[in-house]
Order: structure tokens, then sequence, then C-alpha cells
């Protein structure tokens, strides 16, 4: 372990250049084509979660921004994108997925300054994957009759889109992509503190040339997203972020005719049979709970270990863990990178705290953190029962919660028992048992033999109060159309 | 000249395969189309109402697992059973005012649209799932799955039909059900109940209530066991509360406004989507 340690503080740093890139001191809000000034008056800064740094300062848009985005989006839809032949609405989301890939580099060392996320991660998944979004529902634009059968889809009107900030490109991506194809416009409102990428997209639009109001990127706090869900010209939400969230927006929509998905948190559980490849097993592991530092939805966060291999597993988990390179995103070799915002940091560590109050036992990486700046050493806690918190709450972090089991029926009871149901995963040599698991575990995406993996033509959502809706996909169409 | 004293039907809720009284002692009297009070209901409490949900959970393992071509012969076989008693529900929907012609319609519109859905259970997957190409060495596909326990609150229009097409896409779809009769007319519901039960459903998997929805709907839309719940009534403030109370455990909502029942756009198998949830399973291609 010694010399493993050694070897790797032994690795010289390696950071992505910031000179390709280029950050404004503010950006206001981007509204009809254009770049407004915002009625509040008021900014707010955007800092680097890595630094504490300052990077840049965005609009808050109060009642009458919001009002005047939504007007934008209305006229636009009315007048230009709904009129608009669907093969020439292709062509716009065709651009916008070639000018980003252009621009890859760039958006994706940006994702890393204002998110904290490693630059391997926002320059291999993030950016790619919102490029390949764009270009996979730009080709639906004009084939929307044969993707419902028996019926015809026309697009609904101004879809209000809420991000969240563990992926906020991406996740915007998935958003305005099949609202375009399908003819919606949009009013969009990135997450507070991750609002530079969606920023960069509003410049893009401008230089792509895309019909003024058709998308408007509006930012603020939570209160400038309940502005928009409570909007009444607005025929759709699309909102990402946490359950609690979920349910206040689920609520005010209540007796309203707007249509919403609604993409919520997750506890997924993490199956590893007795007759899983085990060294494969843990690479998933460590994959399902740490990527993105664990500010994933769909993070394999409750790991569930067959008692015959839980010490051998639980053993080359926490060697592999200790190879871990925790610091600064820019650089190419971190694999863990910055927790996104002080406040997202204190939740962890208070939860974490309960894990070991209620009895659990902690395992943390000997890695070093940087001084300044938010880091929570990966980490793993054994001995909770099925009721501790650590087991029942979505963290958010790089927290791993490790339990045992015996068998089948019983580790997918325990799956089960949870209100959450977005993804899970099982390891099993055994095909038979692999289909048994997946069709019993309620969730939207079950991975086996694999964890983590996405794409555009699969549809991501979950069962039970992880949402419903889904992204990505054919059945990424249906929440953004009438059908008649 | 006939001297036999008719015998008198109890009507009962349908919990769990059994006909059993409301455990409140509670009963509305129902009047026949002179105005007089021929029967009796019960009116279901909470209680009521929560046992059949705790049957209806137990049911969703075993109904759920059922092959396709299983679910849809058991649909068919309601349809039949109903086809055979036909004329009971004739005269009971007539007997509460529904025109001799109309109750025949309604009637052979519901059978019709049973055996609509019993042909849907083994192939709206096939239209609903998706292989998916992923650009990496993966098997990727997406098929719809049950979501589980489904309430619903029957329309008034239509007691008899409205009830079955409600019932039937969640149903057939793998779901199990707990469904509120129409308050109007809810007799042919528990008519209808004696069917499914001749009928080979697993016990607990539909279970019918008779009572009021202003008293119930509360309980509907609240249980946090219930994954889904249908309305289609036209009270727009009970139809927000049922919407808000529904948040509490994000279940899926879906207000059927002004369907008519009658034409050929009461059935879809979008309404089997509705209760539907797309699941997709990752695979990795190797050796």
């Amino acid at each position: 372990m010694t010399n493993q340690t050694d070897f790797i503080t032994g690795y010289s740093p390696a950071p992505e250049s910031t000179n390709l890139i280029e950050i404004k001191e503010r950006y206001p809000l981007f509204i009809k084509g254009k770049f407004l000034e915002p009625q509040s008056g008021r900014y707010f800064s955007t800092i680097n979660p890595a630094t504490e740094k300052k990077l840049s300062e965005v609009a808050v848009a109060n009642q009458t921004d919001v009002d005047f985005a939504v007007k934008s989006a209305r006229n636009a839809y009315k007048n230009v994108w709904s009129k608009m032949p669907p093969k020439e609405r292709s062509k716009y989301i065709y651009r916008i997925a070639r000018v980003l890939q252009e621009r890859g580099r760039e958006f994706a060392v940006i994702e890393s300054m204002d998110g904290g996320k490693p630059i391997r991660e926002s320059r291999d998944i993030d950016i790619p994957l919102a490029v390949a979004h764009f270009f996979y529902y730009a080709g639906w634009a004009d084939k929307l009759e044969y993707a419902f059968p028996g019926r015809k889809a026309n697009g609904l009107g101004v879809a209000g889109q809420i991000i969240p900030w563990n992926f906020p490109l991406l996740m915007a991506a998935w958003k305005i992509a099949p609202a375009l194809a399908c003819g919606n416009t949009i009013v969009l409102k990135p997450a507070e503190t991750t609002p530079l990428t969606a920023m960069k997209l509003a410049e893009l639009l401008q230089d792509i040339d895309l019909p003024p109001g058709v998308v408007n990127i509006i930012t603020g706090a939570g209160d400038t997203g309940i502005k928009i869900v409570d909007h009444p010209d607005i025929n759709k939400i699309a909102f990402t972020g946490s359950t609690d969230v979920g349910k206040i927006i689920q609520k005010s929509l209540a007796g309203t005719q707007k249509k919403y998905t609604l993409e919520l948190g997750g506890k997924a559980a993490h199956i590893i049979f007795d007759d899983a490849a085990i060294n494969q097993a843990v690479e998933g592991i460590i994959n399902g709970i740490f990527f993105n530092q664990g500010h994933v939805c769909c993070a394999g966060s409750r790991l569930y270990v067959q008692e015959g291999v839980a010490e051998e597993v639980i053993s080359k988990l926490k060697d592999r863990m200790e190879t871990l390179i925790i610091g600064d995103p820019l650089d190419k070799n971190t694999d863990i990178g910055a927790i996104n915002s002080k406040m997202q940091l204190k939740k962890i560590m208070e939860i974490t705290q309960s894990g070991e109050d209620e009895g659990g036992v902690l395992f943390q990486s000997k890695c070093t953190t940087p001084k300044s700046g938010y880091w929570f050493k990966p980490t793993l806690i054994s001995n909770v029962a099925q009721s501790s918190r650590v087991v029942q709450e979505e963290i958010f972090g790089p927290v791993l919660a490790v339990q045992t089991f015996r068998t089948v029926d019983e580790v997918i009871e325990k799956a089960n028992n949870t209100p959450y149901g977005l993804s899970g995963g099982v390891w099993t040599d055994k095909g038979a048992k692999i289909f048994k698991i997946t069709k019993q575990i309620q969730a939207g995406i079950l991975w086996a033999n694999t964890f983590n993996k996405f794409d555009p033509t699969s549809p991501f959502g979950g069962f039970k109060e992880s949402g419903m809706g889904r992204e990505g996909g054919i059945h990424g169409l249906y929440p953004y159309v009438e059908l008649s | 000249m006939n001297s036999r004293i008719d015998i008198q039907k109890t009507y009962k809720l349908y919990i769990n395969g059994k006909f059993s009284r409301t455990e409140s002692g509670r009963y509305f009297p129902l009047k026949d189309s002179r105005g007089k009070a021929t029967v009796n209901l019960c009116q279901a409490s909470r209680k009521d109402f929560r046992e059949a949900v705790k049957f209806a959970r137990k049911a969703v393992g075993g109904w759920s697992s059922r092959t396709a071509y299983n679910r849809g012969q058991i649909l068919y076989r309601i349809a039949e059973t109903l086809e055979g008693r036909k004329k009971q529900f004739i005269q009971e929907l007539n007997h509460f005012g529904i025109t001799k012609n109309n109750a025949t319609q309604e009637v052979e519109i519901t059978i019709d649209r049973l055996v609509y859905y019993a042909g849907w259970a083994d192939k709206y997957q096939a239209l609903f799932s998706s292989v998916n190409p992923v650009s990496s060495a993966h098997y990727n596909f997406s098929v719809p799955e049950y979501q589980g326990v489904i309430a619903i609150i029957s329309p008034n229009d239509n007691p008899l039909l409205g009830l079955a097409s409600l019932i039937a896409p969640a149903f057939v779809g793998g779901n199990t059900i707990v469904c509120l009769a129409s308050e109007k007319n809810p007799l042919t519901a528990i008519t209808f109940a004696e069917v499914l039960h001749a009928s080979d459903i697993p016990n607990g998997a539909v279970n019918i209530l008779t009572g009021f929805s202003s008293e119930l709907a509360e309980h509907f839309s609240s249980h946090k066991d219930v994954n889904g719940i249908v309305y289609c009534g036209e009270n727009l403030e009970l139809n927000k509360s049922i919407q808000e109370n529904a948040s509490e455990n994000v279940k899926r909502i879906h207000y059927y406004d002004k369907i008519n029942w009658l034409i050929n756009k009461g059935q879809s198998p979008y309404f089997i989507m509705d209760h539907s949830e797309i699941k997709t399973t990752w695979h990795p291609i190797g050796s």
C-alpha cells in the first residue's frame, strides 16, 4: 500500500490549460436572442468550488424578467418555431451539436471550473454526451410521425426547464434537445452554483442564429425557478433535482393543465453476488459511487455484497479507494474533484456523521485534500442498518453504505425497501440471475455487470419517488408532445 | 298469479376476493328511477380503503409476474363472464334510470372493451419497447413495466363502462387496483365484482368499494403505498386537492377530463402506458 501511495503522490501535475477559455465578468439574462440586463438589477457570484474564488457573476431574474422570457418564448413558438418545417428545425439542432462539438474543450474546462468535477469527466463524458444528445434529437424532429403508433404528435408550447448543478450542460442538453425537436420553445434556468456553461451555450445559440426567443436562459435561485413553475403561460415543466423540491413542484402544479417530468433523487442498490467477476465489480462500485464526487442521482450508494465474498470485496474496495486521486479538477490525473458547494459539503458531512452516530464504521482513504475549496474524502460506511439514515437518505456525495446479504430474495427485498427507484446495479456471471434481479428491482435503469452508463438513445428516469417521465431515447419524446 | 317473494340482494364491498361489509357499519340507500329506495350500499371508510390497498399491494407480485398470455386470457374470461350475464347488467342500469337502449349499448361496449384490452396484453410491450443502439459495447433495451397499486375514482357517466374502461388498461399492464365505484350509480360495479370474482383473477388484484369521493378521495390520493391515481370527475377543486395530496409520494396522476367512453377514443394502448414505467437494462458485450 505504501508503495502505491508514494507512486501516486509522485504524479506530476497535468493541469488542463485555461488559456482557451473566455469567462466574462458578468452574464446578464439571455432573452429573445439578446443578453439583457435583469429588471431586478441584481447579480450574484458564481465561484470555483476548488479554489473558492469568484469566476463571474450572473443575473437574478425576477417576476418581470420571467414574464418577459416566457412572453418571448410564446411569441417565438407562435410565430416561428411551430410554423417552421420540422426538417428546418432539425437543422438548427444539428448546428448546436456541431458547434458544441467544436468548442467542446472550452465547455469542459468551464464546466470543471464552475462545478468542481474532474476535467477527465467533463471532457470525456459531460460534453460529448451533451453533443450526442443534440445530434440524436435533431434527427427526430422530422420523424415524429413514426414515434407514436396511431397518433399524431404536436408540440406543447412553452417548456420551463430547471437544471441541476451536478451535470450542468448535460442536463441542459437532455432538456433542450427533445423539447426543440418536438417543436417547443424554452425558458431554461441553470442551477445557481453552476450557471456558466448555460450562459456559454446562450452565446453559442446566438452564433448559430437560432431564432430569437426559441431558447431563453435566465438565472437565479430557487425563487426564480418557482416563478417559472407557477407561470400561467407555460405548458410544460421539466425539473431535475431533489425529491423534496420535486414534490413541492408537483404540488404547485396540481390542478393546472401543465404537463411535467420530474427527475428526482435516488438511492441505488448495487448488488454483488459471490459468482461475480470481483475485480470488475470493484471497479464498478468505485465508478458507481465516486463518479462526479457522488453528485449523481443514480449513484450506486447502497452496496449489497453477498456474504461469501464480502470480506474480499470490501478489502479490494478499500485498496482501490486508496489509489483515487482527489484534488484539482483541472488536473487530468484527478479522479475526484471538489464538492460542488459549501452547502452540499455541509450536508454530506452532517449525514456521514449521523452514520457514525448510529453505529456505522467509517473508512476514508488516506489521501490529502487541498487547503482551500470544498473536499470530501472517498468514504465507506459499514455496519449500518436498513433503517440508518445513510442507507435511507440520498447523500449526493462520495459516501457508500455497505451491507451484506445471503439470498437473492433477501437482497431484492432490501433493494426495493426505499421510496426511491431510479437505478440499480447487479454483478453476477449468471444470466438467469441477472434477469431475475433486473426484472424485480423497481427502478428505471438497471446496470448489469456495469454501472453509470449513459447514452442519448437510452431512456433515463425513475420509478416511485425518483420522479416520472423519461429523458433520452424514443421515450424521451413523449413528455414534449401532445398526441391527437 | 305469482305469490313468490323475491330474494333481495345485499351489495357489499369487494376486497381481497371477498365480499365483505364495510367495517364502519355505514350504508347509503340508492333510489331507483321512480325515487324509491330499493337498495342499500356500503359506505366504505378510510379503513376499508387501507385494507384494500394492503391486499392490492400483496397481489402486485403475483399478478405482474403472470405471463402476458395469461393476463390476456383472464381479461378475456372477464368479458366472457360478463357476456353471459348481460341481461342482469342491462336490467340494473335500467332500474336506475338509464334507458334500455343505452343500457344495452353500455354493456355491449363494456364487453367489447374488455376483449380489446385482453388482446393488448401481449402486444403493447412490443409497440412501446425499444432496443437502444448505444454507442458503447453494451446491449441496452427498454420495456414497459407495471407501476404497482393504482387507485381509481370512477366516473358517474356510464357507471359500468367507465369503471371497466379505467380498470382494464391498468390491470392488463400488471397493476393491481383499488377502485371507487360511481357514486351516483354504483350498483353495477359490485355486480361487476361478481363477474371479476368468477373470472380467475387473483385475490386482491382488483378491489371495488362503494362510497363517497368527497370522503374517500383524500385517502385515495394521500396513501403512501399507492403508485398512481385516476380521477375523471368534474369537481375541479377536488381534482386539485387530489393532485396536491398525490405529490406527497410522487404519485402518477391521470385526470381524464370529459372522455367519452362510448367511442373508440375511450380505448387505446396509451391508457396502458399511463400505468406503465419504462425500465432500461444495460449489459456489456464482450467475452
